[in-house]
């Protein structure tokens, strides 16, 4: 209930399930995961349709497992075996959707008082005031959330379920809406809350500058199974999984066919599907028959305006600027080489090089940059 | 004589609305949110009375409410009288009669409201009864309101359910579309025309107001909390 109870802390969160659901493109996996969540942050992390929301939605009894045990410590939320199942109402879990779910019909004080309905008003009063007053929204306590922006209502919805005192809190995607700046702030809220409360947190985001903001621990989602976990500096250095190459920041991510190994040089040649384009790339040990990606950081990449001569580097390729974009501090230009590259420069590099959509340039790529993935499976 | 019809038939129209307000609401939040199979089948029911003549509803009725059916009978051993042919057979007719335009209307706003605000509610730690009360009754309250009004504006135009079972009686069941029907019967067309005319304006005018002022309506009893 969302009663007085005082807030158990040092508690983990232990999650065995297994879930059939529907994926990105309808179709159907198994979600088959064993982990558990300690006290602080922990992220989820995996590519849309990986089934995170899935994961969360039955945590949180909304829906319901074929089978497992779910527990906070050794308080059971669900188990298969004993016939457990605690309903939604009965979890004392914060859920932050990712819709928000805020009520169009409420205030913003109403909203965050809705889950304080079993204690006295005097004390509903003062902990909503406090909880407004924290996430910086007391000004608008009077509002209802059509009246409020994009991060206000965000916060809005974060004070509604912080406010309760959870004992496990699920964050889906909170800030994705946000902008970089927005995002910190609401971020830093939420880590000093945090530290007094010392609950397990699960936030699922597809943002890597929110892993490296919050996450202590990393657990990687792909298509239902969990593909890497532990802390996020190890994880991020083995990117021979897909999403976690996401993770760790390919924005190049190709699909391509092995021609040659060339083993006297260290390399082998990788020709990217539906184009002429070859890359050279460090040999690796792959099994030809089976799909093949090369990832590729789009900072790891040079571009020269005009053809670059005396380089080391095993990849030059002309290629034609499609758009530029400005992204924060740095300038996000997409080249046209055959297969599309995103590459990003700073901005004095653009006035340098005069960089605009319609003009040619040269990629320049190091083979020790050119990560060979294996896709899982 | 008009003005006898015409509260008569006021006070089934509010009878019966009121009663079919207290059922629709329960089954048309079963209807909107119950997995159940055979959910079909309670829905085709409910929307038996848009397809069916009023007489073939209104004969069976006549048959349940009658001193041989065990209903009849348990009511006549209870109060003394039967059923058909007063003013109480009259508002069970006009209940049946007037369901589903009381129960799709409010099935359809239920249905629509976003699962996620129900599923948001029970996260913080509300029970469906408290769910009910704060989120989706409210929110689905411009099919509540549609659904009432259009079961009382059905009701006071209803005449076949009305003729089989209420018969023609001044003051307990003579209605206004009977009265109507009595006139013309009588070749007194400048009566009819009157009390026709009356039915109609009334009608419009409840039907234009519902639609005109549901949203603002709604949104007035959000502005109020």
């Amino acid at each position: 209930m969302s009663g007085g109870e005082t807030p158990a802390s040092g508690q983990e969160l232990s999650v065995r399930i297994r879930k059939g659901f529907a994926g990105e493109d309808r179709r159907s996996f198994v979600l088959n995961v064993d982990f558990t969540v300690a006290p602080g942050f922990t992220i989820l992390f995996g590519a849309s349709g990986a089934g995170k929301t899935t994961l969360l939605d039955c945590i949180a009894g909304l829906q319901t497992p074929m089978q497992g045990r779910i527990a906070i410590a050794q308080h059971v939320l669900f188990d298969s075996a004993s016939g457990v199942d605690l309903p939604a109402n009965r979890r004392a879990l914060g859920y932050l959707l990712q819709s928000l779910g805020l009520f169009p019909h409420l205030s913003v004080r109403q909203n965050v008082q809705y889950g304080l309905h079993g204690l006295p008003a005097h004390e509903r009063a003062a902990r909503s005031q406090e909880a407004l007053a924290s996430l910086r929204i007391a000004a608008l306590a009077e509002r209802r959330p059509a009246e409020l922006s994009g991060g206000e209502r965000q916060r809005t919805a974060l004070a509604r379920t912080l406010v309760t005192r959870p004992r496990v809190l699920l964050l889906d995607e909170p800030l994705a809406a946000l902008d970089a700046k927005r995002r910190s702030q609401i971020v830093d809220d939420l880590r000093s809350w945090n530290e007094k409360q010392r609950i397990p947190i699960l936030y699922v985001t597809h943002q890597r500058e929110e892993v490296f903001a919050l996450g202590e621990r990393v657990v990687a989602l792909e298509a239902g199974n969990i593909v890497a976990q532990g802390p996020a500096h190890e994880v991020l250095h083995r990117p021979e999984l897909e999403t976690v190459a996401q993770l760790a920041g390919f924005e190049n991510i190709f699909e391509c066919a092995f021609i040659a190994a060339h083993s006297r040089q260290g390399t082998m040649t990788c020709r990217i599907a539906g184009c002429a384009v070859d890359l050279e790339v460090p040999l690796s040990r792959i099994e030809p028959s089976r799909p093949l990606r090369i990832g590729i950081r789009a900072g790891d990449i040079l571009l020269a305006s005009s053809p670059p001569q005396g380089l080391s580097a095993r990849n030059v390729f002309p290629g034609v600027i499609e758009r530029l974009h400005q992204r924060d501090v740095m300038v996000v230009a997409a080249v046209d080489c055959g297969a599309t590259f995103e590459v990003h420069v700073t901005p004095a590099a653009r006035e340098a090089l005069q960089l605009q959509p319609g003009r040619t340039v040269w990629l320049v790529i190091k083979t020790y940059s050119c990560q060979v993935l294996q896709a899982s499976g | 004589m008009i003005l006898q019809a015409v509260t008569l038939t006021l006070r089934l129209a509010l009878a019966a609305s009121v009663l079919l307000l207290l059922l629709s609401v329960p089954l048309a939040y079963w209807l909107a949110f119950s997995a159940r199979r055979w959910k079909f089948f309670v829905e085709a029911l409910v929307s038996l009375p848009i397809v069916l003549p009023p007489t073939v509803l209104g004969f069976y009725l006549l048959v349940a409410l009658g001193p041989r059916s065990p209903i009849g009978h348990w009511y006549q051993a209870i109060t003394g009288h039967t059923l058909a042919f007063t003013f109480e057979g009259l508002v069970i007719g006009s209940v049946l009669y007037s369901l589903p335009f009381a129960v799709q209307p409010m099935e359809t706003s239920f249905a629509a409201v976003d699962r996620r605000l129900l599923q948001a509610s029970a996260l913080l730690g509300a029970s469906r009864w408290r769910t009910f009360w704060r989120i989706l009754l409210p929110l689905g309250l411009p099919g509540v309101l549609t659904g009432f009004v259009l079961s009382f504006a059905h009701t006071l135009g209803e005449f076949g359910v009305v003729l089989m079972i209420g018969g023609n009686i001044p003051g307990a069941t003579r209605t206004i579309s009977i009265l109507i029907f009595d006139q013309v019967e009588a070749l007194d067309y400048a009566a009819a025309n009157r009390t026709a005319l009356l039915l109609l304006a009334f009608c419009f005018l409840l039907l234009a107001a519902l639609y005109g002022l549901r949203r603002r309506i709604v949104w007035g009893l959000w502005e109020w909390r």
